[in-house]
């Protein structure tokens, strides 16, 4: 008993930064423990993550002041379900990957350097997430945001040669500009409110120009770093290039990120203002992206850039909650989000992991050499299989129960233009991914592969379990993610008349 | 045992054997058959506790959670048992098959790990209690199915497999957007005899109209309602084990039984009648039976004149519900376990033609029967079955139809059911004629060696042997205690009240 009121009493996400950030830290140190160091991290960080899950089941939201200063001056960490199921999601995908890495970048191999680089690097990210989702204020998540994002980058160029660097410098020129512009939108707001802390400004901000112009920058700033067509450009050839434990952790969360802020800002900050024109402008481009990022997958030759594709597509997804989150089905579409990022972190990373494998066994990623992978990619096949259920939208995943809400927000609202795009985007997603796996159907001869460690086998498919049957289990997620949350009302509508 | 533990045990009962299979090694054969068959008894027996609890009175079901305000629901009642005891008995004839018929070739854990998820999301089909329940059941079913129509990995394998999906999977999602719209309007969806839907303000009914229209849409996919059809013949390119199960089982049967709950379950008979829902669908029904017979006539590939022929019969399940009359209602019902026997007795029949003496083409059918007569006296009795010959099934299938047709005042669809066993005669007499009574060309019979006496192997002869006997029984017996009809006119009894 005494000892539950000690965990419970923990700020448990405060852990969740420090722990990464050590890590990152003492790989310097002991440069040639990387891997055993990073794992360990991992580990911890999973375990820590179960605890705070466990504590706002118990408690609900908490704060927490760093150094107990209080809001105007100090920094207030947070963690609400949003941030909870956030930090459990990284959690969880981040140690799947973390397994992976161990067999991807081995340390006795022919470049140990790439896994000295990378441990502390991931570490880095990993504690840049984190703090993210708890941070409670403009500037914080700033900082946090740029924490990632040079973290990502740098990941991102690890592969080394000139393609890899190329999109690495990409991707870097573009984050900047978009948190340069957000950084321009928390300054205005600075100037005219006197704070950034999130639940101050709901409360005193009033709409005016100052506001909008803010409004509109921070919006800008955030779409370019979460890739929403047509600010796509940089992400097919970042995700495509990097090493597969890289494109898992940039596909599955990094990109994420700036979307949770946006979701906050959405929600609290500006949550007053009439926003009816944006709304619709972010759902027709989540729509133009659904659609366009499915047909360039179907286009593409190489698996990993039909799975970064892919992830274009899916960001699109995340957009057209904006639309539709009308008076009544706030909790609806607030739902739907925490479900399909859940299930697209999950999903998505198996699949960045199993083309990681079949890269390494086949030696290349072209879709139209994988036939007959019935040997000994079979396994990887079936895992790629199960993954992209959930990118699909089928059941019982949780990408479907999150496609039931937004169509259920979308006809609530009168909006049933967004039914077909939603439809059609899962039939998209259905035929590039048939593009694939019909090839491991195929009946041919092959050459024999070398076989590939089991680490980079077997973890893949714990994701798409968990994607899987996130639907059939997802009632308790959903409470954890409704615990202080900014929406009322039911998750399910009906609208009798 | 625990009446919702029952339930999630009958399902796991396939569901378990099928992830175990995936695992095992392929030269594993004695474990796996091992594993297929301690599935298919359990189940048996399971179902068998089953029928007699529902019989009985006592309704099973099973609550899961899934969001708040959703739930999962497992229902068991007497329309779920009839659909239930279909797959559950003849995934045992089908299995024994299969392993006769795949001897040697590879995949075979692949495919039977497939099969059995198939027959997983078919009982969940069945035990389905609620249209969302349905739903996930019916899409992990097109899952499922999918590996099994490419098994051959040939392109024109991969071809249909194609065709396949792009129907399905469209259907599906049509099926999704219907439902979603549904529950918007209606609340939960749980099935129950009398609808659910006539409670609704009559603002909505045009709505309603218009969702119906989608959702036979979209279960008309599966069901092969013409024009939604053409994915069928083309996936006659998979092994015969498979196409038995499409046809007769999983499949088409999930559609037409999807069409069932629809009207019985959500809409409810004399709603749909006070909507003006149910004669168009009958007449749809009607071209599709005619259209199925016609286009059965100009086939030349045996597989193919038997996929054709599924389109005719499955549409006879339709048009009996969309009569909406009791004994309409019987006939159609009755159908689904009846066609099931016939179609997949000529399945295993065709598949032995193919598997032992390589023939495909009717063209080449010519004098067969001298040389494989159980087969072909089995694949005869279920021919002329289909045809409606008393005292067959098809016969108390069509009786029931007619007799249904006349009670509700329809007298034209007798016309129909005299014109349709005219065509169904006519694709299957001259078939028979031909592997009779006329003499093989250019081949002797010593071009035909038989394997250890038996015309094939036992397990290939065993399977349709004992469905072409249950046709001739069953038709023979018709009001016996627990035959097909027998548990209809329960179901109908329940439902109707008289």
């Amino acid at each position: 008993m005494i000892l539950a009121d000690f965990l419970l009493a923990q700020p448990w996400f405060v852990w969740l930064i420090l722990l990464p950030l050590g890590g990152a830290a003492s790989t310097f140190v002991l440069p040639r423990r990387v891997a055993p160091i990073g794992f360990c991290c991992a580990l911890l960080i999973l375990a820590g993550a179960v605890f705070s899950v466990c504590q706002l089941a118990a408690t609900g939201s908490l704060t927490q002041a760093a150094g107990h200063w209080s809001a105007p001056l100090g920094i207030v960490l947070r963690a609400d379900g949003l941030a909870v199921v956030m930090l459990a999601t990284t959690a969880g995908v981040g140690f799947i990957i973390s397994c992976y890495a161990l067999g991807y970048f081995p340390a006795r191999g022919h470049e140990p350097s790439r896994a000295r680089y990378f441990w502390p690097l991931w570490l880095f990210v990993w504690a840049g997430c984190n703090a993210l989702y708890v941070s409670a204020d403009l500037f914080n998540l700033y900082v946090t945001l740029e924490i990632v994002t040079l973290a990502a980058v740098a990941l991102t160029a690890l592969e080394g040669g000139a393609p890899a660097v190329g999109a690495a410098l990409r991707y870097l020129l573009t984050s900047l500009v978009g948190s340069l512009t957000y950084l321009a939108g928390v300054a205005l707001l600075y100037a005219g409110w006197g704070t950034v802390d999130l639940s101050l400004l709901s409360q005193v901000l009033t709409e005016d120009p100052l506001s909008r112009t803010a409004m509109a920058l921070m919006i800008c700033g955030l779409l370019l770093k979460s890739a929403l067509f047509p600010l796509h450009f940089w992400l097919p050839p970042a995700h495509g290039k990097a090493p597969a434990p890289v494109s898992a952790i940039l596909s599955a969360l990094v990109v994420k990120t700036a979307y949770v802020v946006l979701l906050r800002l959405w929600f609290e900050v500006f949550a007053s203002f009439d926003r009816a024109m944006t709304a619709h402008l972010l759902g027709a481009l989540g729509s133009a992206a659904i659609i366009w990022g499915s047909l360039m997958a179907l286009r593409q030759e190489r698996l990993k850039l039909l799975i970064a594709y892919s992830t274009v597509a899916q960001i699109g997804y995340l957009f057209l909650v904006f639309p539709l989150a009308g008076a009544e089905t706030a909790a609806t579409v607030w739902t739907a989000v925490i479900l399909f990022m859940v299930a697209h972190a999950c999903g998505k990373a198996a699949m960045f992991l199993v083309a990681g494998t079949i890269q390494q066994t086949a030696g290349h990623d072209r879709i139209s050499q994988m036939a007959g992978a019935g040997g000994p990619i079979g396994v990887l096949a079936v895992v790629f299989a199960l993954a992209s259920v959930t990118i699909i939208g089928l059941p019982p995943s949780g990408g479907f129960f999150a496609k039931w809400l937004l169509l259920n927000a979308a006809l609530a609202t009168g909006q049933w233009w967004y039914c077909p795009v939603i439809l059609t985007g899962s039939l998209l997603a259905a035929a590039y991914v048939t593009r694939v796996l019909s090839w491991a159907f195929l009946d041919v001869r092959r050459n024999v592969c070398p076989v590939s460690s089991r680490v980079m086998k077997w973890p893949p498919l714990a994701l798409c379990l968990v994607a899987l049957l996130l639907g059939l289990a997802a009632y308790g997620p959903v409470r954890v993610a409704l615990t202080g949350a900014p929406v009322t009302g039911h998750v399910l509508v009906e609208q009798r008349p | 045992m625990n009446n919702a533990l029952l339930l999630l045990a009958i399902l796991s009962s396939s569901l378990i054997p099928g992830l175990i299979i995936f695992t095992l090694p392929e030269p594993a054969l004695r474990l796996r058959t091992t594993c297929n068959m301690a599935g298919v008894l359990t189940k048996l027996v399971l179902v068998g506790v089953l029928f007699q609890r529902v019989y009985q009175g006592t309704l099973p079901e099973l609550r899961v959670p899934v969001l708040p305000g959703m739930e999962l629901l497992l229902h068991a009642d007497s329309l779920s048992l009839l659909f239930l005891g279909l797959s559950a008995g003849l995934w045992l004839l089908t299995t024994v098959y299969a392993i006769g018929y795949l001897e040697g070739s590879p995949h075979r854990s692949r495919f039977f790990g497939f099969f059995s998820l198939c027959i997983f999301a078919t009982t969940g089909i069945a035990l389905a209690g609620d249209l969302v329940t349905f739903l996930i059941f019916y899409e992990l079913l097109t899952l499922s199915t999918y590996p099994l129509v490419v098994h051959r990995g040939t392109p024109q394998a991969l071809q249909a497999g194609r065709i396949y999906l792009a129907y399905t999977l469209a259907g599906g999602a049509l099926l999704l957007f219907a439902t979603v719209w549904l529950r918007s309007l209606a609340g939960p969806l749980n099935f129950a005899s009398a609808g659910i839907l006539f409670t609704l303000d009559a603002s909505l009914h045009a709505d309603l109209s218009l969702i119906f229209l989608l959702l036979i849409a979209a279960l008309g996919v599966k069901a092969a309602l013409v024009p939604l059809h053409s994915w069928l013949p083309t996936a006659m390119v998979a092994p015969a084990p498979v196409s038995a199960l499409l046809h007769a089982v999983a499949v088409v049967k999930a559609g037409a039984f999807g069409i069932i709950r629809v009207i019985h379950g959500v809409y409810g008979v004399e709603f749909s009648m006070t909507l003006g829902l149910l004669p168009p669908l009958a007449f749809l029904a009607v071209f599709t039976s005619l259209y199925g017979s016609v286009q059965a006539l100009r086939q030349n590939d045996l597989k193919r004149r038997l996929a054709f022929s599924t389109v005719s019969q499955i549409s006879y399940i339709i048009l009996g519900i969309a009569l909406g009359g009791p004994a309409a209602a019987i006939g159609g019902l009755v159908h689904l376990v009846h066609q099931g026997l016939m179609k997949i007795t000529l399945f295993f029949c065709a598949g032995n033609l193919a598997e032992t003496l390589q023939i495909h083409k009717i063209s080449d059918m010519a004098g067969v029967g001298r040389r494989m007569p159980w087969t072909m006296s089995a694949f005869t009795l279920s021919a002329l079955g289909m045809i409606g010959l008393p005292p067959l099934v098809g016969f108390v299938s069509k009786w029931y139809l007619g007799f249904g047709a006349l009670e509700v005042g329809q007298s034209w669809i007798v016309v129909f059911l005299v014109v349709s066993t005219l065509l169904n005669a006519g694709y299957f007499l001259p078939l028979i004629y031909r592997a009779w009574f006329m003499a093989p060309q250019g081949r002797r019979n010593e071009d035909w060696p038989e394997k250890n006496g038996l015309e094939t192997d036992w397990t290939l002869l065993f399977p349709p042997l004992v469905t072409a006997a249950l046709v001739l029984l069953l038709g023979l017996w018709a009001q016996a205690p627990f035959s097909p009809l027998y548990w209809v006119q329960l179901i109908v009894l329940r439902e109707y009240g008289q």
